[in-house]
């Protein structure tokens, strides 16, 4: 395991790779998950006024 | 047996094979990223001369195909979308830009992580990584333009627009390192000739290509779900769904 971690000495390298791809993701799909929430907040406040659409790039 | 695939171009019957689609390649992307990754961390060797360094590969290629490759989708939409004057087309463009400039951002971090330890250097305006850095500022120039431009389809024709005189970086990236002296080294997996590589190792990278390819395709038809909500509003198919999706924790929005 401590052989993993370590990398042979690149583990600086190997894993602020790794770990940006992961953040990359986790961070992704929350905010696609928030836009999708936020889309049907508006969505159901429009159902009794209708207004004008947020943007986001999520 | 005949389908008729022109009922998919309408919203209505789209966003809910969208939602379907989205949770079957979700579910395989994170099936291959399992598997890729035993490969690349644990089953694959370290390289004879970079020693664990090249496990970087296994990252930095398929974020860097996906990169090109959702900017070649993303215009071809966009063409479609100026062509036929279809919405969904242009929705469907919008939700690849942000999932195309991620992959540019990791194609880029992850080479600087590997140059670093094989070349000496985390960054050189060579002329790969110079053009794939324009094509992050491309992704992002498509998306800072949806932004700035209030009507939704003024904006769909504007951002088509970026990205079809966009789309002449790719070949420019592609064949950068044929082109020029770069510093980046040429391809060592090509369709024609053999891989100039362990078999495990263009094997891990093969299945973390196919793990990208299904997470995008599964986060970008769930964010034109999130479009297609947020841009149909005030279609009666639309306002149906909210009695389909109560808020957990409180239904008390429903009018």
């Amino acid at each position: 395991m401590s052989e993993l971690l370590a990398m042979g000495g690149y583990a600086w390298y190997v894993w602020m790779s790794y770990g940006a791809a992961a953040v990359a993701v986790i961070v992704e799909v929350a905010a696609v998950r928030a836009r999708r929430r936020r889309a049907f907040d508006e969505l159901r406040m429009s159902a009794a006024a209708p207004a004008t659409p947020a943007r986001s790039i999520g | 047996m005949l389908i008729n695939w022109y009922r998919f171009s309408s919203p209505v019957s789209f966003y809910p094979l969208a939602g379907t689609a989205a949770h079957v390649f979700g579910v395989l992307a994170a099936l291959f990223a399992g598997a890729g990754l035993f490969v690349a961390l644990v089953a694959a060797p370290p390289d004879a001369t970079q020693g664990d360094a090249y496990r970087i590969i296994y990252l930095h290629v398929p974020a860097a195909w996906m990169a090109m490759f959702i900017y070649i989708v993303m215009a071809g939409w966009s063409a479609a979308a100026l062509g036929f004057n279809a919405r969904l087309s242009a929705m469907m463009a919008e939700a690849l830009a942000p999932t195309g400039a991620l992959m540019a951002s990791l194609a880029l971090w992850t080479g600087a992580f590997w140059g670093r330890p094989t070349w000496g250097t985390y960054w050189a305006w060579d002329a790969r990584m110079t053009s794939t850095l324009i094509l992050l500022f491309l992704y992002l120039g498509i998306i800072a333009l949806r932004n700035a431009i209030e009507d939704p389809r003024r904006a769909d024709r504007a951002c088509a627009l970026l990205a079809l005189v966009g789309a002449v970086n790719v070949p420019i990236i592609y064949f950068s390192v044929q082109w020029w002296n770069t510093l980046h080294q040429g391809s060592s997996i090509s369709l024609t000739v053999a891989p100039r590589m362990a078999m495990i190792m263009v094997a891990g990278i093969l299945i973390m290509t196919a793990a990208a390819w299904c997470y995008t395709i599964a986060v970008t038809l769930a964010r034109v779900r999130a479009i297609i909500v947020e841009r149909e509003r005030g279609a009666t198919w639309l306002d149906s769904l909210i009695d389909l999706r109560p808020r957990v924790g409180g239904g008390k929005l429903r009018a």
